[in-house]
């Protein structure tokens, strides 16, 4: 094994961790809210394409690579109704309360999510039952044999995933810095009450914001499936855990910073399995690095890698 | 053009606007003036909608107004260039001004509005590519006032242009007030230099903790020797 194979699987892990992390930052950089049920999207994301496939290829065992666009289609708009609900229903009637109480309604809707998927997933008929782990449809062109490529192993998946990111990214940038709703958004996260008397809906940028979170994790959700092969109900809460420490880590409200700073959680927490010797080494501290940098990070630089000064975001 | 009817605000329990009435009439500057805290930024903010009132009415060329939320009343024709100017600091010049446009849709008169805030105000134009927050305070309150003349408003709102400006850069500020009159639009300004503001005014309103207590023309108040004592800083 080389060092590239490890590097390369800590990018692969490490995009779909950004993929998630987008949500939390933007949510965040809009309404200063940090949405902890937004792991349940990338969740719910997952099902959303495992559904769209039950539902067009599992009678015919249909594999073709284009339904994948289909899958993602059919997750975005799951992950993205789900999202938009939550907004609307749980988190608008608590903007002006305290921080406390989106925190506790977070809680109860990643419970809530959790426990429908887990208790009804099944009941549809034709659906597995989702109380454990259920397989997720293996499209050949995105999950076949791994291809040999300058010394290292790249599995399918990670090509998938690194360029879903890749894409996302760019979609994102021009999104933001190139539309004029993009523009709106940034108006709106320097200064919501001034961007209101320029005829901006700020409800309208919040469930936008929302929406495009959801769709990105959404797209990372079918990514995860890919790549392990089995999706379940509880994946949301360590992912979007440590999607959360990549937003931190990154700078939280910059959208740039929680790309980087996915990356980089999913390369360190890749080496540190392989190369950290001894008792700490291996798969079963896997799920610690991702803390440990964050600590390190919250002492030494807490406004994240690329997080502006506290003082330039009043 | 725009009446206000016994408006009552109030923050929590703490009413800061205690049942005003005032009214400005189209193509007139008219001044609200007032002490710190007098209530005269409440005001602007609740004409605008960004806050609702307890009580009393706002009305807007024959629309009562004061239930319509702020991104919509700058729709009818109504700016508001808030105190502090509230530019947007990391989005660039032209950026900022093009905000002030959102809400419209007429590609062909958004460009020559910005022209025209462009002629008014040359610095502008030479650095529209910058980011806002790098701009002086005077340079920035111009951003703010030609941000407000994109949506094309007929009447304007401006809560204290001159805080913070040199003499001349406050001169500038009340020129581009009194041009902005001749050209046709109806302007309500909140001042702390109360002699400039009355130098312009055609009518003025004095506001104290929540209430008018005085009103007249801009030579009135000028001459009036309890404005002159509290406001025009002569004994
Ligand atoms: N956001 C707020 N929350 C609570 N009280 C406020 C708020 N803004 C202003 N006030 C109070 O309302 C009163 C009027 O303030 P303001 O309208 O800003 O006055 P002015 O613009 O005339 O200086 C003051 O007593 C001020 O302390
Ligand atoms: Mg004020």
């Amino acid at each position: 094994m080389t060092f590239l194979d490890p590097l390369i699987n800590g990018l692969s892990l490490g995009s779909l961790y950004a993929l998630i992390a987008v949500g939390y930052t933007v949510v965040y950089g809009i309404v200063q809210l940090i949405n902890f049920a937004h792991g349940e999207i990338f969740m719910v994301g997952a099902f959303g394409a495992l559904s769209t496939w039950i539902v067009l290829g599992q009678a015919s065992a249909n594999l073709s690579w284009w339904m994948l666009p289909l899958m993602l289609v059919g997750g975005m708009v799951v992950g993205v109704t789900v999202a938009v609900l939550m907004e609307r229903f749980a988190y608008r009637p608590l903007r002006h309360a305290p921080r406390l109480a989106p925190l506790i309604t977070a809680i109860g809707i990643s419970v809530f999510l959790q426990e429908f998927v887990r208790l009804f997933y099944g009941a549809i008929p034709g659906f597995p039952d989702a109380k454990a782990a259920v397989v997720f449809p293996q499209i050949e062109f995105f999950t076949g044999p791994a291809i040999e490529f300058g010394g290292a192993v790249i599995q399918r998946a990670t090509f998938f995933t690194l360029g879903a990111l890749a894409v996302s990214w760019a979609f994102l940038w021009f999104f933001v810095n190139k539309t004029k709703i993009g523009r709106a958004m940034l108006a709106t996260s320097q200064d919501p009450d001034t961007a209101r008397l320029m005829g901006i809906d700020v409800n309208r940028i919040i469930t936008i914001a929302f929406a495009v979170g959801a769709a990105l994790a959404a797209i990372a959700g079918t990514a995860h499936g890919l790549r392990y092969g089995n999706i379940d109900f509880k994946m949301g809460f360590l992912a979007g855990l440590k999607a959360f420490t990549a937003a931190v880590l990154g700078g939280i409200g910059n959208i740039n910073g929680a790309v980087v700073g996915g990356l980089v959680l999913g390369v360190v927490e890749s080496l540190a399995t392989v190369y950290v010797p001894g008792q700490f080494g291996g798969a079963a501290w896997k799920d610690v690095w991702a803390f440990v940098l964050l600590i390190i990070v919250l002492v030494f630089r807490p406004q994240g890698i690329m997080g502006a000064k506290v003082v330039d975001r009043a | 053009m725009l009446e206000v009817k016994d408006l009552v605000v109030a923050y929590g329990k703490v009413r800061a606007v205690k049942g005003i009435s005032f009214r400005v009439p189209q193509g007139q500057v008219v001044s609200l003036l007032g002490t710190n805290g007098a209530g005269k930024t409440t005001t602007l903010r609740t004409i605008s909608g960004l806050l609702r009132p307890e009580s009393g009415e706002v009305w807007f060329e024959g629309q009562r107004i004061d239930r319509v939320p702020a991104h919509k009343v700058v729709q009818l024709g109504l700016a508001h260039s808030p105190e502090g100017r509230r530019i947007f600091p990391r989005l660039s010049v032209e950026d900022n001004l093009m905000l002030g446009a959102f809400a419209r849709k007429d590609a062909a008169g958004i460009a020559k509005d910005l022209q025209r805030v462009f002629a008014l105000f040359e610095i502008l134009k030479e650095r529209r590519s910058q980011p806002a927050g790098t701009f002086s305070g005077g340079e920035q309150q111009m951003l703010a006032i030609g941000r407000a003349m994109m949506s094309r408003p007929r009447l304007l709102m401006l809560d204290e242009p001159s805080m913070g400006l040199s003499p001349l850069m406050m001169q500038k500020i009340m020129g581009t007030i009194a041009e902005l009159q001749s050209e046709g639009v109806t302007i309500l300004l909140v001042e702390q230099n109360a002699a400039a503001a009355l130098e312009l005014s055609d009518h003025a309103y004095v506001l104290e903790v929540g209430n008018i207590t005085l009103d007249g023309t801009g030579r009135q108040l000028l001459d009036d020797d309890r404005v002159k004592r509290a406001y025009l800083g002569e004994s």
